[in-house]
């Protein structure tokens, strides 16, 4: 008889369903993309871009501001897997490989990052 | 151990014009990847005050930042558009071949134009009105 833990027996041995992670997360980011781009896009058509005033003053409403995190945090997210699955494809050195995937998820963590902060900025001062 | 099977690379399948539009899902995504480190750094910019922003501004309206805002716009449409197809597959709808044709010129079609509509209405917004644009 062994003392080991059914948990213990199983644990790295196959699915715990966490192989479709990556894919199933790309998905949800996509259609969560579908309305937030859409909305920015064509809000922000109709703005005067050249203006500093009136884009400062736009991006600062509380209503314009969180959708627009919402938005980077999305996108960042959406773009590193998306980056990553090229990068595995593609890249066939281990160590080109590695190095590429840090450099891809420090870049949009950075990003993202920045890009929540100067919303943030707009909204906050 | 060197000799277990491998799947057959690409050579071996007859060009399809649906083979290219795949491909180009994957460089239009890495594309608007650079475009959404553009996307922040004009966030950046406009949070760092009106000289930043209007330094921002000069580069992005000098001509190959136009060039390139045009194409990261079709990336971006293209991407978008043919996103959208691929998450009906994903559903298990649109997969036959006749299907997934019709829907891949559709998509080009649909990229092309909201593009041009995009690109026209940006460049009203972005200069100070020259008449150009509605």
């Amino acid at each position: 008889m062994s003392l080991r833990s059914p948990l213990g027996r199983v644990l790295g041995f196959g699915s715990a369903k966490e192989g479709v992670g990556h894919w199933w997360v790309q998905r949800v980011t996509a259609v969560a993309l579908i309305p937030l781009t859409l909305w920015f896009v064509i809000a922000l058509l109709g703005k005067p871009l050249h203006s500093y005033e009136a884009m400062r003053g736009w991006l600062g409403q509380p209503w314009v501001a969180v959708p627009t995190i919402l938005l980077i945090i999305t996108l960042a997210w959406h773009s590193k897997l998306g980056v990553q699955v090229v990068v595995e494809d593609y890249v066939h050195g281990k160590a080109s490989k590695t190095t590429l995937l840090l450099l891809s998820i420090f870049v949009h963590v950075a990003a993202a990052v920045a890009g929540v902060f100067a919303v943030l900025i707009l909204a906050l001062s | 151990m060197n000799q277990r099977p491998l799947s057959p690379h690409l050579g071996v399948y007859k060009f399809m014009y649906t083979m290219s539009l795949s491909i180009l899902h994957r460089i239009t995504g890495l594309a608007a990847s650079v475009g959404f480190l553009a996307f922040v750094w004009w966030l950046m910019a406009l949070a760092s005050g009106p000289g930043a922003y209007e330094s921002a501004l000069r580069v992005l309206t000098s001509p190959v930042a136009k060039l390139l805002l045009v194409g990261f716009t079709f990336s971006f449409v293209y991407h978008f558009c043919n996103g959208i197809r691929h998450l009906v597959w994903d559903t298990g709808r649109g997969l036959e071949r006749a299907q997934a044709r019709r829907s891949g010129a559709l998509v080009v079609i649909a990229a092309l134009l909201i593009t041009a509509l995009v690109v026209w209405l940006g460049c009203a917004a972005l200069v100070p009105s020259t008449g150009a644009g509605p």
